[in-house]
């Protein structure tokens, strides 16, 4: 069985990669003594799948993992053995079993949902560079992609921004950013904005299915969560 | 204590790796700072990469957040990048713990692992806001204390640490804490009286209690300023292993770092008496932890923590009395499900060692090591690392045909005696051994990692003129041009350059400071990381200070020379480490003392304190000086000591030894 957890990335925690997330994964389910499925051969590893990788320094409410098991796991107990063992910063919000046959987080999520601290803007300010951006044709930025320096077009990929007032010393943005074929890292989105990046969070994965959104796991504060329930 | 990660925050945007400064590890405490309880901040002058898996260190974290009247946080070097930021914004160094500045802690604790950090040591100080001289602190600032392997020859760093701990730290630090306790609780009038103080607690040198004395460029002594300091400083020994079953709660890093797993220590201590090995001397005797507390400590640290791994720490775990039933208990055990691995750091060259290596890498199955370290039989006689070239082929056949592919063999050039054929030895015995890999597997690399021998204080080569940086370079040309024909056979060499300068601070006396800070003034850190390696500031800090490489490295040391360090003891006796000096360049090897007669090197009797070994018989398989294999014969026989007579042999460079 599978089953799907919604994790926050928050606090200090959140300088570390995402790699090393992986890392904390693996070692709260053996110390919870979960019964994780392994790969066979001669490196056996824990079969987690993690979706889109958060870049190091952002928060997020809405992270995402599947975690294969070989004998069935309430989620909520496994929320809970698991909870205790992350470090402070990375607590399990829902969890919930996946239907035999769903898609990958990396096949399914199609945008995510930013929110960024922009220090040093007013927000009319930023409301201008947001009109900008949204009224280009194009947003080229340099990437580094396999050594080489490659110019790639963002404007596919912004698919709304709005600003959502002032912060304690800026302006506070808001950003949907899809995810194909390459997902955007707010710290692109601010150079091509020309602003400066202060915090960013994730509060939002999105998965489109029949004309509709939905979110990969509803965060349920009664602890009971249901895959595929209808997001808004 | 103010936090200082308001402004610390901002900076990790900028830099890389930013969680090295965050902490908040599995196992990291957050003790309560309070006037009745000293505060030690306890320091690896290397990043945190690097510094975090420090046994040493952790172990004492742990003793000292246990007494009530002490706490401990940790810090580590900040790369670069960190470093600029934090210059630029004014933040001085911080404990991760609580983001504390370093200047508010009592005692900076400084852990020596390698002689090639002592800059960053000052980097650290200064990077506190501490001066780097002693000379130039006075009672509101912390004290500057180190310990650690390289603490036996503490003469380099004697300007800048106030008192250097040696030998065994853990019963150390508390006599520390109480002597700083009760200097504070009479008012911390003077420094001076500090210091005086501590030359009292055994095992801790006060350099600046001390006067070295020169003439015609040469020490003549380091001796007591004023009655009452001892003359001789003895290291520090724990009699029992099992009475210091830590660290209880190793720290689980959130980022990946070196020895990324679970570390439990089984003894400390080695008599296998290879000549050029400075732990193997220092730490003597053997103490074992009994196995049932290994088998605890294991099962405790795999639950708590969640790793895969565990390594069972040594100098040489295989010589551990009860390794092949603690490997097994672990292996066996359902709890694991066959999904631990276990790794044996310093493999042993036999075949038994291997079996046992196949027993625990049931799961991971990917490189072995093993470390013949001479690439001749003459040459492993001179050193003591007694592996017959038998020995060697039937560890790797035996590796081979059990399912491996990769063979990292470590090899040492530039030792005493070595000649252009005991080079060429280190190719021919690598090459033959990817031979017998290619009878069991198509592909198979064996990697000869060859490093430059830097000869250490407190062992038998201590007098020894180490080879010069240019003979170092032509030896390692002569294995690249001999590798290059090899089929299946990959050459590593370490810096010659990074060697010749390891090597100068480590025999230096104290006039070697000021080369160090003139290499660290001039911006000279992280002088272990080849792409910071800078040769040109440390000839440059020679020059200013009048000093050369010839003189410092290069020369053999005669056997009344005074050496910088013989003031400090590890116990062993300046007699019995001459005497095996020569039964070096006489080719004779010494068997280990474990399980044969006492050679006086003076550790067991000098300390009050005996080999703790859980098994009265020598391990089965060992092939050196354990008696089997040995007594054998084997193509060319050991020799020992009986045989033995003060020989003269040949230097490298045809200069004649002492």
């Amino acid at each position: 069985m599978r089953i799907r957890a919604r994790f926050t990335k928050v606090g200090k925690v959140r300088f570390t990669s995402h790699r090393d997330v992986a890392r904390m994964w693996e070692r709260a389910l053996r110390r919870g003594r979960m019964p994780v499925s392994y790969t066979a051969g001669f490196t056996p590893r824990p079969q987690l799948s993690f979706g889109l990788a958060l870049p190091t320094g952002c928060e997020s409410i809405a992270e995402y993992l599947d975690i294969a098991l070989d004998e069935p796991v309430g989620p909520s107990d496994l929320a809970r053995a698991v909870g205790s063992m992350l470090p402070d910063g990375v607590d399990v919000v829902a969890a919930g079993i996946l239907e035999p046959g769903t898609n990958s987080l990396q096949e399914d999520v199609s945008s995510c949902l930013w929110e960024i601290e922009v220090p040093g803007v007013v927000p009319e300010d930023l409301d201008v560079a947001i009109e900008r951006a949204l009224g280009a044709d194009s947003l080229p930025i340099q990437r580094e992609r396999k050594g080489r320096n490659v110019v790639d077009d963002l404007r596919p990929s912004v698919l709304a921004l709005s600003c959502a007032g002032s912060d304690v010393d800026g302006a506070r943005l808001l950003a949907e950013l899809g995810t194909r074929p390459r997902g955007v890292r707010p710290s692109e989105l601010a150079q091509a904005l020309g602003v400066e990046l202060g915090l960013a969070r994730r509060t939002c994965q999105w998965i489109e299915r029949d004309g509709s959104r939905w979110e990969p796991l509803m965060a349920d504060p009664a602890g009971t969560a249901v895959i595929w329930e209808r997001a808004s | 204590m103010t936090s200082l990660w308001p402004r610390i925050e901002p900076l990790l945007a900028q830099v890389t790796k930013p969680a090295r400064y965050i902490g908040g590890e599995l196992g990291a405490q957050r003790p309560v700072h309070g006037p009745e309880r000293v505060a030690w901040l306890l320091l690896y002058p290397d990043t945190y990469e690097i510094g975090l898996p420090n046994q040493g260190l952790q172990i004492l974290y742990e003793i000292l957040n246990e007494r009530p009247d002490a706490v401990a946080e940790r810090a580590y070097a900040p790369w670069t990048d960190m470093e600029a930021a934090m210059r630029a914004a004014s933040v001085p160094l911080f404990s991760l713990e609580g983001c504390v500045a370093a200047g508010e802690f009592d005692v900076l604790a400084f852990n020596l692992s390698a002689e090639l950090t002592y800059t960053n040591v000052l980097n650290l100080v200064d990077l506190a806001g501490v001066p780097v001289h002693s000379a130039d602190r006075d009672v509101s600032h912390p004290l500057v204390v180190a310990g650690g392997h390289c603490a036996f020859n503490p003469e380099p760093l004697a300007d800048f640490v106030d008192a250097f701990v040696l030998g065994d730290g853990e019963e150390a630090v508390g006599d520390l804490t109480e002597v700083i306790g009760s200097w504070r609780a009479s008012g911390a009038q003077r420094r001076d009286d500090l210091l005086e103080a501590l030359t009292s607690v055994p095992g801790v040198y006060v350099p600046s209690c001390y006067e070295p004395s020169y003439e015609k460029g040469r020490l003549t002594g380091v001796r007591p300023r004023w009655a009452g300091v001892p003359e001789r400083v003895e290291k520090r020994t724990i009699a029992d292993l099992g009475e210091w079953p830590y660290p209880k709660q190793q720290l689980v890093p959130l980022i990946e770092v070196v020895h990324d797993r679970l570390n439990v220590e089984v003894f400390r201590g080695c008599t296998r008496g290879c000549r050029f090995c400075q732990a193997g001397m220092i730490t003597r005797p053997v103490r074992e932890r009994p196995a049932e507390q290994v088998d605890q400590m294991v099962r405790d640290g795999l639950d708590r923590t969640g790793y895969d791994e565990v390594t069972l720490t040594s100098l040489s775990s295989a010589d551990f009395s009860g390794i092949g039933d603690v490997v097994s208990s672990i292996i066996n055990d359902p709890e694991c499900s066959g999904q631990v691995s276990v790794s044996l750091p310093s493999l042993r060259v036999d075949a038994f060692t291997v079996g046992l290596a196949a027993e625990i890498q049931k799961v991971r199955r990917t490189g072995l090591t093993f470390a013949p370290e001479g690439g001749t039989w003459r040459m492993r006689q001179v050193i003591n690392k007694l592996i017959r070239e038998e020995d060697l082929y039937a560890a790797v056949d035996a590796a081979f045909s059990q399912g491996w592919r990769r063979v990292k063999l470590y090899f040492l050039i530039g030792l005493p005696t070595e000649t252009d054929e005991d080079v060429l030895g280190i190719t021919r015995l690598a090459g033959a051994c990817a031979e017998i890999g290619r009878r069991y597997h198509h592909n198979v690399t064996v990697t000869a990692s060859v490093g430059g021998f830097v000869p250490k204080a407190h062992t038998p080569f201590q007098w020894f003129g180490q080879n010069t940086m240019e003979e170092l370079r032509r030896k390692v040309g002569m294995l690249k041009d001999a590798a290059r024909g090899t089929r299946g056979l990959t050459l590593r060499w370490h810096d010659p350059e990074a060697t010749t300068v390891e090597g100068l601070v480590s025999r230096g006396d104290r006039r070697m400071g000021a080369v160090i800070e003139h290499v660290w003034r001039n911006g000279g850190t992280f002088q272990e990381w080849s792409e910071h390696f800078d040769l040109g500031l440390w000839t440059s800090g020679l020059e200013a200070v009048g000093l050369d490489f010839a003189d410092t490295v290069y020369r053999h040391r005669d056997e009344h020379e005074v050496l910088p360090w013989d003031h400090v003891s590890a116990g062993l006796h300046r007699d019995f480490l001459w005497q095996d000096f020569q039964e070096a360049l006489a080719e004779h090897g010494l068997e280990d003392c474990r399980w044969t007669p006492c050679y006086d090197c003076g550790a067991c009797t000098g300390l009050g304190v005996e080999h703790m070994v859980a098994s009265a018989v020598a391990p089965a398989g060992g092939s050196q000086g354990t008696g089997q294999d040995l007594a054998t014969g084997g193509a060319v026989p050991v020799r020992f000591l009986e045989t033995a007579g003060a020989a003269l042999a040949s230097g490298p460079s045809g200069e004649q030894l002492p």
